[in-house]
């Protein structure tokens, strides 16, 4: 059986491994999917003749802890991708692991100090518009978090069998994976000012 | 994309890594200036574009990156930043005696 090409090796009319060139193009459309979103936000505050200061509702502090995490863990994402390109593969498990530790810890902040005491006080997508756009934003936020450790935690575990084999396409896989994560952080920087501050 | 080096790589990671955790503070900071809705959104947003420019250009390496990639990624913010324009821009079309629904 032939072996899918390009995986390490650049193909030619692009100059890109394909799996680079891929993550790019969903990435691309992930931004029409939040622009969109986004869009929905502004279109709705606009046409509301009463809007609520977000910090008036959600917990800024929290918030912000929530900021300085992700903004950790893509830190740690990219000295995971760091320690493949060093062959430091211990190195890189210390700091998959990180990244992992601190993506379970957004998600735990985010339910246990932010979604439950909202619920507690009765305050569900359904009371207000704010609280629809902010639930649907940040729950679709999650669940692309969801996803990122999903992959960052295969990557650490059964996925890095490939080191030994192909150490290449494994520090490429992990390069597509962290793209994906920044990307993550980078929504996450707008909608902490535009939800909780503005 | 150019090979990184490892060591200046590291060292310029972690200087982007504490200038965005610099940048919340004074986002937060600067959203309890009490200056108007205008102004603290505008401050907002301008803080949070330089951040998003930095993860962008050096965690996702779009500075070194090939011009292929750029593009498509530029392309699509331009495409958003459109919509964005069109959206704010028909506000002003609104004809008169038009009722808000809340």
């Amino acid at each position: 059986m032939e072996a899918i090409p390009y995986t390490v090796k650049p193909r030619e009319e692009t100059g890109l491994y394909n799996g680079k060139l891929g993550i790019w193009l969903f990435l691309a459309s992930e931004v029409m999917l939040f622009g969109a979103l986004f869009s929905t936000y502004v279109i709705l505050r606009l046409g509301s003749l009463k809007w609520p200061a977000g910090s008036s509702i959600l917990n800024v502090p929290i918030g912000a802890l929530n900021t300085v995490v992700l903004i950790t863990s893509s830190v740690t994402m990219v000295f995971a991708w760091l320690s493949l390109k060093e062959k430091n593969f211990s190195g890189f498990r210390r700091q998959m692991g990180f990244t992992i530790l601190l993506a379970l810890l957004f998600l735990l902040v985010k339910w246990f100090f932010e979604y439950t005491p909202k619920f507690q006080h009765h305050l569900y997508p359904g009371k207000n518009t704010f609280l629809a756009i902010y639930f649907v934003l940040t729950g679709l936020h999650a669940l692309h978090v969801v996803g990122g450790i999903a992959v960052n935690a295969y990557f650490w575990g059964p996925g890095s069998r490939m080191w030994t084999m192909e150490p290449d396409r494994f520090t490429n896989r992990v390069e597509i994976a962290g793209l994906y994560w920044h990307f993550v952080d980078l929504v996450w920087i707008f909608l902490f000012p535009v939800l909780y501050l503005l | 994309m150019k090979t990184p080096q490892p060591g200046k790589e590291s060292a310029k990671v972690k200087a982007v890594g504490v200038t965005l955790l610099v940048l919340t503070g004074a986002t937060v900071l600067a959203s309890k200036l009490n200056a108007g809705i205008a102004i603290a959104a505008g401050i907002a947003l301008l803080i949070a574009v330089f951040k998003g420019s930095l993860v962008a250009s050096f965690f996702m390496h779009l500075a070194s990156e090939r011009r292929m990639i750029v593009l498509l990624f530029v392309s699509a913010l331009l495409l958003f930043v459109l919509m964005m324009g069109l959206i704010v821009l028909a506000r002003y079309n609104v004809y008169e005696g038009l009722v808000h629904v809340s």
